[in-house]
Protein backbone atom coordinates (compact mmCIF):
# COMPACT_ATOMS: atom_id res chain seq x y z
CA UNK A 1 0.00 0.00 0.00
CA UNK A 2 1.19 3.28 -0.82
CA UNK A 3 2.82 5.65 2.03
CA UNK A 4 1.31 9.12 2.69
CA UNK A 5 2.85 12.20 4.48
CA UNK A 6 0.89 15.44 4.47
CA UNK A 7 0.43 18.32 7.16
CA UNK A 8 -2.84 18.38 8.72
CA UNK A 9 -4.04 21.38 10.92
CA UNK A 10 -0.61 22.06 11.48
CA UNK A 11 0.89 18.88 12.11
CA UNK A 12 2.85 16.35 10.13
CA UNK A 13 1.16 13.12 9.88
CA UNK A 14 1.97 10.07 7.62
CA UNK A 15 0.03 6.83 7.10
CA UNK A 16 -0.21 3.79 4.64
CA UNK A 17 -3.06 3.49 2.91
CA UNK A 18 -5.52 2.01 -0.38
CA UNK A 19 -4.83 3.95 -3.75
CA UNK A 20 -8.73 4.10 -3.38
CA UNK A 21 -9.17 5.41 -0.28
CA UNK A 22 -10.18 9.08 -0.34
CA UNK A 23 -8.93 12.49 1.88
CA UNK A 24 -12.66 12.02 3.94
CA UNK A 25 -11.63 8.68 4.93
CA UNK A 26 -8.02 9.31 5.59
CA UNK A 27 -9.12 12.10 7.75
CA UNK A 28 -11.93 10.24 9.64
CA UNK A 29 -10.55 7.00 10.03
CA UNK A 30 -6.92 7.27 9.92
CA UNK A 31 -6.37 10.40 12.17
CA UNK A 32 -10.06 10.07 13.98
CA UNK A 33 -10.75 14.06 13.16
CA UNK A 34 -14.58 13.08 12.77
CA UNK A 35 -15.44 16.89 12.71
CA UNK A 36 -14.98 16.57 8.80
CA UNK A 37 -18.78 14.89 7.52
CA UNK A 38 -19.92 13.15 4.57
CA UNK A 39 -23.62 14.10 3.40
CA UNK A 40 -23.68 12.48 0.11
CA UNK A 41 -20.65 11.18 -0.90
CA UNK A 42 -21.76 12.20 -4.53
CA UNK A 43 -19.63 15.33 -4.68
CA UNK A 44 -23.09 17.55 -4.30
CA UNK A 45 -23.69 18.70 -0.32
CA UNK A 46 -20.12 20.16 0.90
CA UNK A 47 -20.14 18.31 3.97
CA UNK A 48 -16.55 17.21 3.35
CA UNK A 49 -14.98 20.40 3.09
CA UNK A 50 -11.58 21.25 3.90
CA UNK A 51 -8.92 23.75 2.84
CA UNK A 52 -6.33 22.27 0.90
CA UNK A 53 -2.99 24.50 0.30
CA UNK A 54 -5.56 27.10 1.28
CA UNK A 55 -8.44 26.47 -1.01
CA UNK A 56 -11.67 25.34 0.24
CA UNK A 57 -12.09 21.32 -1.78
CA UNK A 58 -14.82 18.31 -1.12
CA UNK A 59 -12.49 15.91 0.66
CA UNK A 60 -14.83 13.03 -0.76
CA UNK A 61 -14.13 14.16 -4.38
CA UNK A 62 -9.89 13.73 -3.65
CA UNK A 63 -8.28 10.69 -3.01
CA UNK A 64 -6.15 11.18 -0.06
CA UNK A 65 -3.05 10.55 -2.24
CA UNK A 66 -3.76 13.85 -4.00
CA UNK A 67 -3.25 15.69 -0.95
CA UNK A 68 0.55 14.44 -0.57
CA UNK A 69 2.46 16.86 0.63
CA UNK A 70 -0.28 19.47 1.30
CA UNK A 71 -1.16 21.57 3.73
CA UNK A 72 -4.85 20.19 5.04
CA UNK A 73 -6.98 22.64 7.59
CA UNK A 74 -10.33 20.90 8.80
CA UNK A 75 -12.88 22.61 11.14
CA UNK A 76 -10.82 20.67 13.81
CA UNK A 77 -8.14 23.08 13.11
CA UNK A 78 -9.73 26.70 13.08
CA UNK A 79 -9.64 27.73 16.61
CA UNK A 80 -7.47 28.71 19.04
CA UNK A 81 -7.04 27.07 21.58
CA UNK A 82 -10.50 28.35 23.86
CA UNK A 83 -10.69 31.21 21.17
CA UNK A 84 -13.14 30.16 18.10
CA UNK A 85 -12.05 31.28 14.78
CA UNK A 86 -14.60 34.55 13.82
CA UNK A 87 -16.48 32.57 11.49
CA UNK A 88 -17.77 29.68 14.08
CA UNK A 89 -18.17 32.61 16.47
CA UNK A 90 -20.29 34.43 14.36
CA UNK A 91 -22.37 31.27 13.20
CA UNK A 92 -22.83 30.72 17.00
CA UNK A 93 -24.07 34.15 17.61
CA UNK A 94 -26.29 34.39 14.60
CA UNK A 95 -27.88 30.76 14.98
CA UNK A 96 -26.38 29.93 12.01
CA UNK A 97 -26.62 26.11 12.08
CA UNK A 98 -29.95 23.99 13.38
CA UNK A 99 -28.44 19.77 13.69
CA UNK A 100 -25.26 20.79 12.69
CA UNK A 101 -24.63 18.61 10.02
CA UNK A 102 -23.71 20.90 7.36
CA UNK A 103 -21.73 23.15 9.44
CA UNK A 104 -18.68 22.48 9.25
CA UNK A 105 -18.26 22.29 5.62
CA UNK A 106 -20.47 25.70 5.40
CA UNK A 107 -17.60 26.85 8.43
CA UNK A 108 -14.56 26.05 6.02
CA UNK A 109 -16.54 27.15 2.40
CA UNK A 110 -17.32 30.45 4.01
CA UNK A 111 -13.42 31.15 4.97
CA UNK A 112 -12.38 30.24 1.91
CA UNK A 113 -15.29 33.06 0.42
CA UNK A 114 -14.13 35.55 2.53
CA UNK A 115 -10.56 35.35 2.11
CA UNK A 116 -11.25 35.63 -1.60
CA UNK A 117 -13.55 38.39 -1.34
CA UNK A 118 -13.42 40.14 2.15
CA UNK A 119 -16.23 41.89 1.24
CA UNK A 120 -19.34 40.09 -0.03
CA UNK A 121 -22.99 41.26 -0.82
CA UNK A 122 -25.58 38.65 0.58
CA UNK A 123 -25.64 37.71 -3.21
CA UNK A 124 -22.37 36.90 -3.53
CA UNK A 125 -22.73 35.04 -0.55
CA UNK A 126 -25.64 32.81 -1.65
CA UNK A 127 -23.76 32.16 -4.46
CA UNK A 128 -20.48 31.51 -3.27
CA UNK A 129 -22.13 28.74 -1.00
CA UNK A 130 -23.66 27.51 -3.97
CA UNK A 131 -21.74 23.49 -3.09
CA UNK A 132 -22.66 23.84 0.19
CA UNK A 133 -26.60 22.40 1.04
CA UNK A 134 -27.85 22.78 4.45
CA UNK A 135 -31.48 20.90 5.16
CA UNK A 136 -32.33 22.45 8.33
CA UNK A 137 -31.92 26.24 8.62
CA UNK A 138 -33.42 28.00 5.15
CA UNK A 139 -29.36 29.57 4.78
CA UNK A 140 -30.73 32.91 6.11
CA UNK A 141 -29.22 32.63 9.63
CA UNK A 142 -25.87 31.29 7.28
CA UNK A 143 -25.86 34.28 5.23
CA UNK A 144 -26.08 36.79 7.95
CA UNK A 145 -23.42 34.62 9.76
CA UNK A 146 -21.22 35.04 6.93
CA UNK A 147 -21.74 38.73 6.41
CA UNK A 148 -20.72 38.79 10.32
CA UNK A 149 -17.85 37.03 9.99
CA UNK A 150 -16.36 38.75 6.94
CA UNK A 151 -16.90 42.48 9.53
CA UNK A 152 -15.15 40.90 11.59
CA UNK A 153 -12.63 39.26 9.77
CA UNK A 154 -11.85 42.57 8.32
CA UNK A 155 -11.26 44.72 11.24
CA UNK B 1 -14.65 2.63 -5.77
CA UNK B 2 -12.01 -0.65 -6.78
CA UNK B 3 -8.68 -0.43 -5.40
CA UNK B 4 -6.44 0.85 -8.82
CA UNK B 5 -2.10 1.48 -9.13
CA UNK B 6 -1.63 5.02 -8.14
CA UNK B 7 1.30 6.83 -10.19
CA UNK B 8 2.56 10.19 -9.84
CA UNK B 9 4.98 10.91 -12.47
CA UNK B 10 7.14 14.01 -13.17
CA UNK B 11 5.91 14.62 -16.57
CA UNK B 12 3.63 14.42 -19.39
CA UNK B 13 5.81 11.70 -21.64
CA UNK B 14 6.30 9.47 -18.29
CA UNK B 15 2.29 9.93 -17.79
CA UNK B 16 1.56 8.80 -21.45
CA UNK B 17 3.71 5.62 -20.84
CA UNK B 18 2.40 5.24 -17.37
CA UNK B 19 -1.27 4.85 -18.85
CA UNK B 20 0.63 2.84 -22.14
CA UNK B 21 1.66 0.44 -20.16
CA UNK B 22 -0.97 -0.27 -17.73
CA UNK B 23 -4.07 -2.64 -18.41
CA UNK B 24 -6.41 -0.34 -18.59
CA UNK B 25 -5.01 3.12 -17.12
CA UNK B 26 -6.65 6.68 -17.51
CA UNK B 27 -5.29 9.80 -16.56
CA UNK B 28 -6.53 11.52 -13.38
CA UNK B 29 -7.06 15.14 -13.50
CA UNK B 30 -9.27 17.46 -11.10
CA UNK B 31 -11.32 13.96 -10.27
CA UNK B 32 -14.24 15.91 -10.21
CA UNK B 33 -16.03 13.76 -12.67
CA UNK B 34 -13.74 10.59 -12.88
CA UNK B 35 -13.94 10.52 -8.96
CA UNK B 36 -17.36 10.28 -8.72
CA UNK B 37 -17.69 7.97 -12.00
CA UNK B 38 -15.62 5.32 -10.27
CA UNK B 39 -17.47 5.21 -6.96
CA UNK B 40 -20.03 4.13 -9.14
CA UNK B 41 -18.26 1.69 -10.32
CA UNK B 42 -19.10 3.65 -14.12
CA UNK B 43 -15.21 3.20 -14.62
CA UNK B 44 -13.08 0.74 -12.96
CA UNK B 45 -9.63 1.26 -14.19
CA UNK B 46 -6.79 -0.90 -12.95
CA UNK B 47 -4.35 2.35 -13.14
CA UNK B 48 -4.83 6.00 -11.87
CA UNK B 49 -2.17 8.79 -13.76
CA UNK B 50 -1.88 11.54 -11.80
CA UNK B 51 -1.08 14.51 -13.99
CA UNK B 52 -0.73 16.99 -10.89
CA UNK B 53 2.84 16.96 -11.26
CA UNK B 54 3.19 17.13 -14.96
CA UNK B 55 3.92 21.04 -15.16
CA UNK B 56 0.33 21.11 -17.52
CA UNK B 57 -1.49 23.86 -15.89
CA UNK B 58 -0.57 27.57 -16.63
CA UNK B 59 -1.83 30.69 -19.10
CA UNK B 60 0.55 32.59 -21.76
CA UNK B 61 -0.43 34.25 -24.25
CA UNK B 62 1.32 33.72 -27.97
CA UNK B 63 0.77 36.12 -30.43
CA UNK B 64 -3.10 36.25 -31.17
CA UNK B 65 -3.49 33.02 -28.93
CA UNK B 66 -4.45 32.42 -25.42
CA UNK B 67 -2.73 28.86 -24.59
CA UNK B 68 -4.23 27.10 -21.69
CA UNK B 69 -2.33 24.50 -19.84
CA UNK B 70 -4.88 21.11 -19.75
CA UNK B 71 -4.31 21.14 -15.70
CA UNK B 72 -5.45 24.86 -15.55
CA UNK B 73 -8.45 24.54 -12.85
CA UNK B 74 -11.63 26.48 -13.82
CA UNK B 75 -11.15 28.81 -10.87
CA UNK B 76 -7.55 29.57 -12.25
CA UNK B 77 -8.92 30.34 -15.73
CA UNK B 78 -11.90 32.33 -13.26
CA UNK B 79 -9.24 34.69 -11.75
CA UNK B 80 -6.72 35.10 -14.44
CA UNK B 81 -5.30 38.53 -15.39
CA UNK B 82 -4.64 37.14 -18.87
CA UNK B 83 -8.06 35.37 -19.59
CA UNK B 84 -9.83 38.29 -18.06
CA UNK B 85 -8.31 40.84 -20.28
CA UNK B 86 -7.89 38.82 -23.59
CA UNK B 87 -10.67 36.84 -23.35
CA UNK B 88 -13.17 37.97 -20.64
CA UNK B 89 -16.47 35.91 -21.52
CA UNK B 90 -14.39 32.68 -21.34
CA UNK B 91 -13.45 33.84 -17.72
CA UNK B 92 -16.59 34.45 -17.09
CA UNK B 93 -17.78 31.00 -18.66
CA UNK B 94 -15.17 29.33 -16.13
CA UNK B 95 -16.84 31.27 -12.92
CA UNK B 96 -19.86 29.74 -13.24
CA UNK B 97 -19.00 26.19 -13.25
CA UNK B 98 -20.24 24.34 -10.69
CA UNK B 99 -19.40 25.37 -7.55
CA UNK B 100 -16.26 27.23 -5.76
CA UNK B 101 -14.81 23.62 -4.65
CA UNK B 102 -15.33 22.08 -7.88
CA UNK B 103 -14.01 25.02 -9.71
CA UNK B 104 -10.73 24.70 -7.22
CA UNK B 105 -9.66 21.21 -8.64
CA UNK B 106 -11.71 20.97 -11.82
CA UNK B 107 -9.33 21.60 -14.99
CA UNK B 108 -10.02 22.53 -18.41
CA UNK B 109 -8.42 19.68 -19.33
CA UNK B 110 -10.32 17.08 -18.09
CA UNK B 111 -13.47 19.10 -18.94
CA UNK B 112 -12.58 19.05 -22.50
CA UNK B 113 -11.13 15.05 -22.67
CA UNK B 114 -14.49 14.18 -20.90
CA UNK B 115 -17.30 16.07 -23.29
CA UNK B 116 -20.24 15.98 -20.92
CA UNK B 117 -22.75 16.94 -23.34
CA UNK B 118 -23.81 19.30 -20.64
CA UNK B 119 -20.60 21.34 -19.51
CA UNK B 120 -19.51 24.75 -20.26
CA UNK B 121 -16.22 24.63 -22.13
CA UNK B 122 -16.82 22.66 -25.06
CA UNK B 123 -19.05 25.94 -26.48
CA UNK B 124 -16.18 27.92 -25.76
CA UNK B 125 -13.82 25.66 -27.86
CA UNK B 126 -16.36 25.36 -30.51
CA UNK B 127 -17.63 29.11 -30.73
CA UNK B 128 -14.05 30.62 -30.34
CA UNK B 129 -12.57 28.15 -33.19
CA UNK B 130 -9.76 26.83 -30.36
CA UNK B 131 -7.05 24.08 -30.90
CA UNK B 132 -6.44 20.77 -28.64
CA UNK B 133 -3.21 20.18 -28.39
CA UNK B 134 -2.15 16.40 -27.24
CA UNK B 135 1.25 14.76 -27.08
CA UNK B 136 1.04 13.84 -30.43
CA UNK B 137 -0.73 15.83 -32.55
CA UNK B 138 -3.26 19.15 -32.64
CA UNK B 139 -7.00 18.90 -33.33
CA UNK B 140 -9.57 21.44 -34.01
CA UNK B 141 -12.73 21.87 -31.92
CA UNK B 142 -14.79 21.00 -34.18
CA UNK B 143 -12.97 17.57 -35.27
CA UNK B 144 -12.93 17.26 -31.27
CA UNK B 145 -16.18 16.57 -30.40
CA UNK B 146 -17.51 13.45 -32.11
CA UNK B 147 -20.55 13.03 -29.83
CA UNK B 148 -21.93 12.46 -26.54
CA UNK B 149 -19.28 11.96 -23.91
CA UNK B 150 -16.87 11.07 -27.13
CA UNK B 151 -14.14 12.83 -28.71
CA UNK B 152 -11.32 12.58 -31.25
CA UNK B 153 -8.60 11.38 -28.61
CA UNK B 154 -7.27 7.93 -29.45
CA UNK B 155 -6.64 5.36 -26.53
CA UNK B 156 -4.00 6.86 -24.46
CA UNK B 157 -3.52 10.29 -25.92
CA UNK B 158 -3.10 13.28 -23.43
CA UNK B 159 -4.08 16.95 -23.97
CA UNK B 160 -1.46 18.95 -22.87
CA UNK B 161 -3.26 22.28 -23.93
CA UNK B 162 -5.83 24.59 -25.24
CA UNK B 163 -5.23 27.53 -27.50
CA UNK B 164 -7.98 30.03 -27.79
CA UNK B 165 -7.69 32.31 -30.58
CA UNK B 166 -8.86 36.25 -29.51
CA UNK B 167 -11.89 36.98 -30.23
CA UNK B 168 -13.63 40.49 -31.22
CA UNK B 169 -15.60 39.90 -28.30
CA UNK B 170 -17.55 37.18 -27.02
CA UNK B 171 -20.01 36.07 -24.35
CA UNK B 172 -21.46 32.64 -22.45
CA UNK B 173 -24.59 32.69 -21.30
CA UNK B 174 -26.37 29.21 -19.86
CA UNK B 175 -29.69 28.51 -18.26
CA UNK B 176 -28.49 25.95 -15.20
CA UNK B 177 -29.90 22.90 -14.07
CA UNK B 178 -31.27 24.18 -10.39
CA UNK B 179 -29.68 20.84 -9.20
CA UNK B 180 -26.96 19.76 -10.77
CA UNK B 181 -25.82 23.50 -12.53
CA UNK B 182 -24.73 21.69 -15.57
CA UNK B 183 -26.12 23.59 -18.63
CA UNK B 184 -30.08 22.91 -19.45
CA UNK B 185 -28.89 24.85 -22.51
CA UNK B 186 -25.87 27.23 -22.59
CA UNK B 187 -24.34 29.74 -25.59
CA UNK B 188 -21.52 31.35 -26.51
CA UNK B 189 -21.22 33.94 -28.97
CA UNK B 190 -18.30 35.16 -30.53
CA UNK B 191 -17.39 37.56 -33.13
CA UNK B 192 -14.10 36.27 -34.75
CA UNK B 193 -12.30 36.99 -37.53
CA UNK B 194 -13.78 34.12 -39.09
CA UNK B 195 -17.61 35.91 -38.87
CA UNK B 196 -20.16 35.31 -35.79
CA UNK B 197 -19.75 31.48 -34.53
CA UNK B 198 -22.54 30.26 -32.40
CA UNK B 199 -22.12 27.14 -30.22
CA UNK B 200 -25.10 25.22 -27.81
CA UNK B 201 -24.20 23.26 -25.36
CA UNK B 202 -26.75 21.34 -22.94
CA UNK B 203 -29.27 21.14 -25.78
CA UNK B 204 -27.87 18.99 -28.79
CA UNK B 205 -28.24 14.68 -28.73
CA UNK B 206 -24.75 14.63 -30.15
CA UNK B 207 -22.88 17.26 -27.60
CA UNK B 208 -22.01 20.47 -28.53
CA UNK B 209 -22.49 21.83 -31.85
CA UNK B 210 -22.94 25.27 -33.80
CA UNK B 211 -26.40 26.88 -34.39
CA UNK B 212 -26.15 27.79 -38.30
CA UNK B 213 -29.49 29.68 -38.09
CA UNK B 214 -28.50 32.04 -35.41
CA UNK B 215 -25.23 32.40 -37.14
CA UNK B 216 -26.93 33.96 -40.01
CA UNK B 217 -28.86 35.70 -38.62
CA UNK B 218 -26.39 37.47 -36.37
CA UNK B 219 -23.95 38.07 -39.86
CA UNK B 220 -27.10 39.81 -40.92
CA UNK B 221 -27.76 41.83 -38.07
CA UNK B 222 -25.41 41.56 -34.98
CA UNK B 223 -28.51 41.94 -32.27
CA UNK B 224 -30.11 40.30 -29.42
CA UNK B 225 -33.26 40.69 -31.14
CA UNK B 226 -31.93 38.63 -34.46
CA UNK B 227 -30.81 35.82 -32.41
CA UNK B 228 -34.07 35.52 -30.64
CA UNK B 229 -35.78 35.78 -33.92
CA UNK B 230 -33.94 33.39 -35.49
CA UNK B 231 -36.12 30.05 -35.30
CA UNK B 232 -34.21 26.95 -33.92
CA UNK B 233 -35.43 23.93 -34.98
CA UNK B 234 -36.00 21.50 -32.00
CA UNK B 235 -34.57 18.28 -34.54
CA UNK B 236 -31.80 16.67 -32.92
CA UNK B 237 -31.90 17.90 -29.69
CA UNK B 238 -32.53 16.23 -25.86
CA UNK B 239 -35.95 15.80 -24.45
CA UNK B 240 -35.92 14.06 -20.70
CA UNK B 241 -36.98 15.13 -17.43
CA UNK B 242 -35.37 18.48 -17.36
CA UNK B 243 -36.83 20.10 -20.28
CA UNK B 244 -38.50 18.86 -23.75
CA UNK B 245 -36.72 19.04 -27.10
CA UNK B 246 -39.17 22.16 -27.66
CA UNK B 247 -38.43 24.07 -24.88
CA UNK B 248 -34.79 23.46 -25.28
CA UNK B 249 -35.04 25.31 -28.75
CA UNK B 250 -36.86 27.83 -27.35
CA UNK B 251 -33.79 28.49 -24.68
CA UNK B 252 -31.11 28.54 -27.11
CA UNK B 253 -32.46 31.32 -28.86
CA UNK B 254 -33.05 33.39 -25.09
CA UNK B 255 -29.65 32.59 -24.17
CA UNK B 256 -28.36 33.53 -27.36
CA UNK B 257 -29.82 36.73 -27.19
CA UNK B 258 -28.36 37.76 -24.19
CA UNK B 259 -25.14 36.33 -24.56
CA UNK B 260 -25.36 38.85 -27.59
CA UNK B 261 -26.34 41.73 -25.39
CA UNK B 262 -23.53 40.68 -23.05
CA UNK B 263 -20.71 40.94 -25.75
C1 LIG C 1 -21.02 19.15 -8.24
C2 LIG C 1 -20.43 19.29 -9.62
C3 LIG C 1 -20.92 20.27 -10.48
C4 LIG C 1 -20.37 20.43 -11.75
N1 LIG C 1 -20.89 21.39 -12.56
C5 LIG C 1 -20.38 21.58 -13.79
C6 LIG C 1 -20.87 22.60 -14.65
O1 LIG C 1 -21.75 23.40 -14.29
N2 LIG C 1 -20.31 22.73 -15.88
C7 LIG C 1 -19.30 21.92 -16.31
O2 LIG C 1 -18.83 22.08 -17.43
N3 LIG C 1 -18.80 20.94 -15.52
C8 LIG C 1 -19.32 20.76 -14.27
N4 LIG C 1 -18.79 19.77 -13.47
C9 LIG C 1 -17.70 18.92 -13.99
C10 LIG C 1 -16.34 19.57 -13.68
O3 LIG C 1 -16.17 20.71 -14.50
C11 LIG C 1 -15.16 18.61 -13.89
O4 LIG C 1 -14.08 19.25 -13.29
C12 LIG C 1 -14.77 18.29 -15.31
O5 LIG C 1 -15.81 17.79 -16.06
C13 LIG C 1 -13.68 17.22 -15.35
O6 LIG C 1 -12.47 17.79 -15.06
P1 LIG C 1 -11.46 17.12 -14.05
O7 LIG C 1 -10.23 17.92 -14.12
O8 LIG C 1 -12.10 17.01 -12.73
O9 LIG C 1 -11.19 15.71 -14.74
P2 LIG C 1 -11.17 14.22 -14.19
O10 LIG C 1 -12.43 13.92 -13.48
O11 LIG C 1 -9.91 13.97 -13.47
O12 LIG C 1 -11.12 13.44 -15.58
C14 LIG C 1 -12.23 13.38 -16.46
C15 LIG C 1 -11.88 12.50 -17.67
O13 LIG C 1 -10.95 13.15 -18.52
C16 LIG C 1 -9.75 12.39 -18.66
N5 LIG C 1 -8.66 13.36 -18.66
C17 LIG C 1 -8.41 14.28 -17.69
N6 LIG C 1 -7.38 15.09 -18.05
C18 LIG C 1 -6.97 14.65 -19.29
C19 LIG C 1 -5.95 15.09 -20.19
N7 LIG C 1 -5.16 16.13 -19.91
N8 LIG C 1 -5.82 14.41 -21.36
C20 LIG C 1 -6.63 13.38 -21.66
N9 LIG C 1 -7.62 12.93 -20.85
C21 LIG C 1 -7.78 13.56 -19.69
C22 LIG C 1 -9.74 11.44 -17.49
O14 LIG C 1 -9.02 10.27 -17.77
C23 LIG C 1 -11.22 11.17 -17.30
O15 LIG C 1 -11.67 10.21 -18.21
C24 LIG C 1 -19.31 19.58 -12.18
C25 LIG C 1 -18.80 18.60 -11.33
C26 LIG C 1 -19.34 18.45 -10.06
C27 LIG C 1 -18.79 17.40 -9.15
S1 LIG D 1 -19.97 14.36 1.21
FE1 LIG D 1 -18.62 15.40 -0.11
S2 LIG D 1 -19.92 16.70 -1.20
FE2 LIG D 1 -21.34 15.60 0.04
S1 LIG E 1 -27.94 22.72 10.18
FE1 LIG E 1 -28.80 20.80 9.71
S2 LIG E 1 -28.10 20.48 7.67
FE2 LIG E 1 -27.52 22.50 8.04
Amino acid sequence: MPNLSMTVNGKAVQGEVEARTLLVQFLRENLDLTGTHVGCDTSQCGACVVHVNGAAMKSCTMLAMQAEGAEVTTIEGLADGDTLHPMQEAFRNNHGLQCGFCTPGMVMSAIDLVNRNPNPSEEEIRDGLEGNICRCTGYHNIVKSVAEAARVMGS
Amino acid sequence: MYDFNYHKPSSSNAAASAVAGADDGKFLAGGQTLLPTMKQRLAMPSDLVDLAGCDLSGVRVDGDNLVIGAMTTHDAVATSAEVQAHIPGLAALAAGIGDQQVRNRGTIGGSVANNDPAADYPAACLALGATIHTDRRTITAEDFFTGMFDTALDEGELITAIAFPKPAACAYQKFPNPASRYALVGVMVAKTGGGVRVAVTGAGENGVFRAAEIEAALGANFSADAAAGAAVSADGLNSDLHASAEYRAHLVGVMASRAVAAC
